[in-house]
C-alpha cells in the first residue's frame, strides 16, 4: 500500500510517498504524479523518506516522469531503496539528493 | 372347464354314467380364476403407467367387452325363443358358464386395478393388510374347490370377515387427491359405469343360475361361491367409496392444482441456475410463476441498475403504468409497499382507488435480494380490493427469496468459470515462459555450470540462456523482465529473440547491450524495462568480459582470496533510456578466472525473498552460502543454495521467480 500526499510549498509541489510501491500500488503513484502535473505543477520534490520498498514497476513510473517537461528531484531514500535505484542505474538518470535542503537547493 | 362342467351336467341329466368326478368342476373353476388372476396381475400390475384414469379406463373397457358378449348371448337366447334348445339345460348352462367366465375376467381385472389404487403410496402396514386379504381370498377360492363342507355356518362367517377386511382396505383413497378436476370427472364416470356393469352381471348370473337351479342341481352355483361373492362385494364397496370421495373432492381440486403449480414453479426457479440460463431468465420465470400461483392481474419486476437506470419485466402492464402507480404511491406517502418490512396484505383500496385510469385495487411487493443487497422488486396487482391473502404473500416471499438465491448462485458460477479461465491463461503463460528457458547449458572443459529456475504462481519474467559463439567463446545471459503475468512472459520471449540474434555476431558485452536496448526500446511497453547481465567467456584467454544493464550485481568467489564479492560496476536497465545516450551508462568489466573460482548469476527474487518476519534473504546471506559451499561440485552448490533459501523463507510458496545460475571454473 502506498499513500501519496501533495503540498504546495513556494514555487514547487512537495509529494510525500509513504509505504510500499509494488506492481499494484505503482498505479496510485502514477496517478498522483500525473494529477500534480496536470494541475500545472512544473517543479516537484519527492520525499521518499517514508518509502519502505519500491519494485521495478514503481521505478518504471518514476522513470517515466523523467521524460516529461518537468523538474523532479527525489530525496530521503533509505539505504535499501537507494540500492534498488542504483542497481537499475536510475541514480544516473534521476536527480537524487540526501536531504530536503539539498533538494531545494538543487531546484534553484 | 366349460366342457367338463357341461359333460357332467349332460351325463347327469341324461342318466348316463359319469366319466368325470363331481369334484372336478369347482377345482377347474378355481384354477380358471387363478389363471385369470395371474394373467391380469402381470398385465395390469406390471404396467409402467401409474395414470389412474388409464387404469380405470381398463376396467371400463373390460366391462364393456364383457357386456357386449353377454348381450350377444342374450340376443341369441331371445332369437331362439321357446325352442327346444332354449329349454335345454345343457345349453343354458353353457350360456351361463360363458357369462360367468366373462364376469370373472372383469372382476379379476377390476380387483387388480383396485389393488393398485389402494396400494398407491403404500405403507408397510397397508401392504401386510392387503396380503392378508389376498390370501384370505385365495383360501376362499380353495375352500370352494374342495368338495367337503366343514361347517355350514363357517362359510358365512368367513364371508363376512372377508367383506369386513375389504371394507377396511377400501378407505385408502390417496390417489384421488392427485387427480385434477377433469380427471376426477372422468374417474367418476368410469367408476359409475363399472358399478353398472357389476350390477348387470350380478343380476344376469344370479337370474341365470336360479333358472338352471330350477332344473338341475348339478351345476356351479355362484351364489354359493365365497370367493366370487367376497370379490363382488369388495369391488362394489371400493367403487362406491371412490365415487363418493371423488364427488366430495371435486370442489377442492383447484386448491390441489394450485399447490402443484407452486411446486412446479418453485422447481423451475431452482433449475434456472443452470449455466445456459441467465439472470434475465430467472426474472422471467419469477414473474410468470408468481402471476400464475396467486392469479395476479398484472405484475412487474423492477431491476435496479445504477448505470442504465431501472429495467422492467412486465406482465400485462406497461412501464408508463408502473411509473404512474409508483408516483401515486409516493404522492400518497404510502411507505413500505415497495420495500420489505410491512404486512403485504394491507388493504390499499382507498389509495389505489384514487388513481384514475388504473383498474387495480390491491397490490403487494417483495424485494429480491442478492447477497443481502436488494437488487430488484417484484410487484403484483389485482383488480379487486384485498385480493391477496397471507398465503399468497408467503408464497411470493418464498419465490422472491428463491429467485435471489438463483441469481446469486448463477453469479458464483459465472465467477468460478471466469476464475477458471484466468487460471488457464496463467497456465498457458507459465508453459510459454518455461519453454523459453534452455533445456541445457552450454558446457565447456573450462567450467561446469548448473541452473535453477522456479516461477512464482503468477508468471514472472526471469530468463537465462547460453550460446557457444565459437570454439573458445561462450556467451551467457541472465535477465529479469519488470512486471508479472502474460506481458512479462511476452517481453521475455522478445529478450530471447534479441539474445539469439545478437550474440552470434560475437559482439562485446557493451555493444550487445547497446543493440539490445535499441531493439527493445521499440517493442517494450512504455513503463516496462528489462535488467540484464551479459557475459562472454573466453577459454583461450581464461577471462570473462561482462556488462551489466541494471541487473543485480554479479557475485564472484575467488579461490585464491577465499571469499566472495559483488562486482561494483555501473549500468542501466534496458528500455529505460530509449536513445543513443544509453551506451554512456554501460561499462565493460573483465576478470581472469582460475580453477575453483565460482561465478553466481541470479535474479532479485533470490535476494528479495522474505521470511515470515518480513526480512530479506539479502546479499550477505547469499555470499556466505557460496563461501561455505565453495569446495563442493557445482550441482551440489546449487542444491545447497536453494535448500538454504527455502529454509530461510520457511515456505514453498514464492512471491517472485527464483533463478540462479552457478558456474564453477575448472
Amino acid at each position: 500500500m502506498v499513500d501519496v500526499k501533495r503540498i504546495q510549498e513556494g514555487n514547487y509541489d512537495l509529494l510525500t510517498v509513504v509505504g510500499d510501491v509494488d506492481a499494484s500500488s505503482s498505479i496510485e503513484l502514477d496517478n498522483a504524479i500525473e494529477e500534480a502535473i496536470e494541475s500545472g505543477g512544473k517543479k516537484f520534490l519527492i520525499d521518499c523518506s517514508n518509502l519502505d520498498y519500491i519494485s521495478s514497476a514503481g521505478l518504471g513510473v518514476l522513470e517515466e516522469f523523467r521524460k516529461r517537461d518537468i523538474t523532479m528531484i527525489i530525496y530521503g531514500l533509505n539505504e535499501k531503496v537507494a540500492n534498488v535505484f542504483e542497481i537499475l542505474g536510475l541514480d544516473q538518470l534521476l536527480v537524487i539528493k540526501q536531504t530536503k535542503e539539498e533538494a531545494k537547493a538543487a531546484l534553484g | 372347464m366349460l366342457l367338463t362342467a357341461l359333460s357332467i351336467l349332460f351325463s347327469k341329466t341324461s342318466g348316463l354314467e359319469q366319466s368325470v368326478g363331481d369334484e372336478a368342476p369347482p377345482i377347474l373353476m378355481s384354477l380358471f380364476i387363478f389363471a385369470l388372476f395371474t394373467f391380469y396381475k402381470y398385465r395390469i400390475e406390471r404396467a409402467e403407467s401409474i395414470n389412474f384414469v388409464d387404469l380405470l379406463w381398463k376396467v371400463f373397457v373390460t366391462g364393456l367387452i364383457a357386456t357386449i358378449v353377454s348381450l350377444f348371448f342374450q340376443l341369441v337366447m331371445n332369437m331362439l325363443g321357446n325352442t327346444k334348445l332354449a329349454e335345454n339345460v345343457v345349453f343354458l348352462d353353457f350360456i351361463y358358464l360363458s357369462n360367468f367366465g366373462l364376469v370373472a375376467a372383469f372382476l379379476i381385472s377390476t380387483f387388480i386395478v383396485w389393488k393398485r389404487l389402494i396400494l398407491y403410496q403404500k405403507s408397510r402396514f397397508l401392504l401386510t393388510a392387503w396380503k392378508i386379504f389376498e390370501y384370505a381370498l385365495l383360501v376362499g377360492l380353495v375352500m370352494n374347490a374342495l368338495p367337503v363342507t366343514i361347517v355350514e355356518n363357517f362359510e358365512d362367517v368367513y364371508l363376512i370377515i372377508l367383506i369386513l377386511v375389504g371394507l377396511v382396505l377400501s378407505v385408502n383413497m390417496k390417489w384421488v387427491a392427485y387427480l385434477n378436476f377433469k380427471q376426477k370427472w372422468k374417474s367418476i364416470l368410469l367408476i359409475a359405469l363399472a358399478m353398472f356393469y357389476l350390477g348387470y352381471f350380478s343380476f344376469t348370473l344370479v337370474s341365470a343360475s336360479s333358472e338352471i337351479a330350477d332344473k338341475t342341481d348339478a351345476f356351479l352355483d355362484i351364489r354359493e361361491n365365497i370367493f366370487i361373492i367376497a370379490l363382488v362385494s369388495f369391488i362394489f364397496i371400493y367403487a362406491l367409496f371412490s365415487l363418493l370421495v371423488l364427488l366430495f373432492n371435486l370442489p377442492t381440486s383447484s386448491v390441489f392444482e394450485q399447490k402443484l403449480e407452486e411446486v412446479v414453479s418453485f422447481q423451475k426457479l431452482s433449475q434456472s441456475i443452470q449455466t445456459e440460463q441467465n439472470e434475465e431468465r430467472v426474472y422471467e420465470i419469477l414473474i410468470e410463476s408468481s402471476v400464475n400461483t396467486v392469479f395476479a392481474d398484472a405484475a412487474w419486476i423492477e431491476v435496479d441498475n445504477e448505470k442504465d437506470g431501472p429495467k422492467y419485466y412486465t406482465h400485462k402492464i406497461d412501464v408508463e403504468g408502473i411509473i404512474k402507480i409508483k408516483n401515486h404511491l409516493k404522492a400518497n406517502k404510502i411507505k413500505g409497499i415497495l420495500d420489505q418490512g410491512i404486512d403485504k396484505t394491507k388493504n390499499l383500496n382507498k389509495y389505489l382507488a384514487t388513481l384514475r385510469g388504473s383498474p387495480y385495487r390491491s397490490m403487494m411487493a417483495f424485494p429480491i435480494k442478492v447477497k443481502g443487497k436488494q437488487e430488484a422488486t417484484i410487484a403484483l396487482l389485482k383488480d379487486v380490493s384485498e385480493g391477496f391473502n397471507k398465503e399468497n404473500s408467503k408464497i411470493i416471499s418464498t419465490f422472491s427469496n428463491q429467485a435471489g438465491i438463483s441469481i446469486e448462485n448463477f453469479r458464483l458460477l459465472t465467477e468460478a468459470l471466469q476464475n477458471e479461465r484466468y487460471k488457464e491463461e496463467l497456465k498457458i503463460a507459465k508453459n510459454v515462459q518455461s519453454s523459453l528457458l534452455p533445456d541445457e547449458i552450454v558446457q565447456d572443459d573450462d567450467y561446469s555450470a548448473a541452473a535453477f529456475s522456479e516461477a512464482a504462481d503468477e508468471v514472472g519474467g526471469d530468463y537465462y540462456d547460453t550460446y557457444r559463439i565459437n570454439d573458445h567463446k561462450v556467451a551467457m545471459i541472465i535477465s529479469d523482465v519488470s512486471g508479472k503475468g502474460t506481458s512479462a512472459a511476452f517481453h521475455m520471449s522478445q529478450m530471447k529473440g534479441v539474445f539469439y540474434s545478437l550474440t552470434q555476431h560475437d559482439m562485446s558485452p557493451k555493444d550487445f547491450l547497446d543493440s539490445a536496448n535499441n531493439a527493445l526500446s521499440r517493442c517494450l511497453d512504455k513503463a516496462s524495462f528489462i535488467t540484464t547481465s551479459y557475459y562472454v567467456f573466453d577459454t583461450k584467454k581464461k577471462q570473462v568480459e561482462f556488462s551489466r544493464a541494471g541487473h543485480c550485481p554479479t557475485l564472484y568467489y575467488s579461490k585464491a582470496e577465499g571469499k566472495a564479492t559483488y562486482f561494483q560496476n555501473k549500468g542501466l536497465g534496458l528500455g529505460i533510456l530509449r536513445n543513443e545516450g544509453f551506451k554512456n551508462y554501460i561499462q565493460i568489466d573483465t576478470f581472469m578466472y582460475s580453477p575453483g573460482d565460482i561465478l553466481v548469476l541470479y535474479t532479485d527474487g533470490i535476494t528479495e525473498a522474505k521470511n515470515v518476519k518480513g526480512e530479506e534473504y539479502g546479499y550477505d546471506l547469499l555470499r556466505e552460502a557460496i563461501q561455505k559451499h565453495s569446495d563442493a561440485p557445482v550441482e551440489e552448490i546449487k542444491k545447497e543454495i536453494i535448500s538454504e533459501l527455502y529454509a530461510f523463507t520457511g515456505t514453498e510458496a514464492i512471491d517472485d521467480d527464483y533463478t540462479v545460475l552457478i558456474v564453477k571454473f575448472n
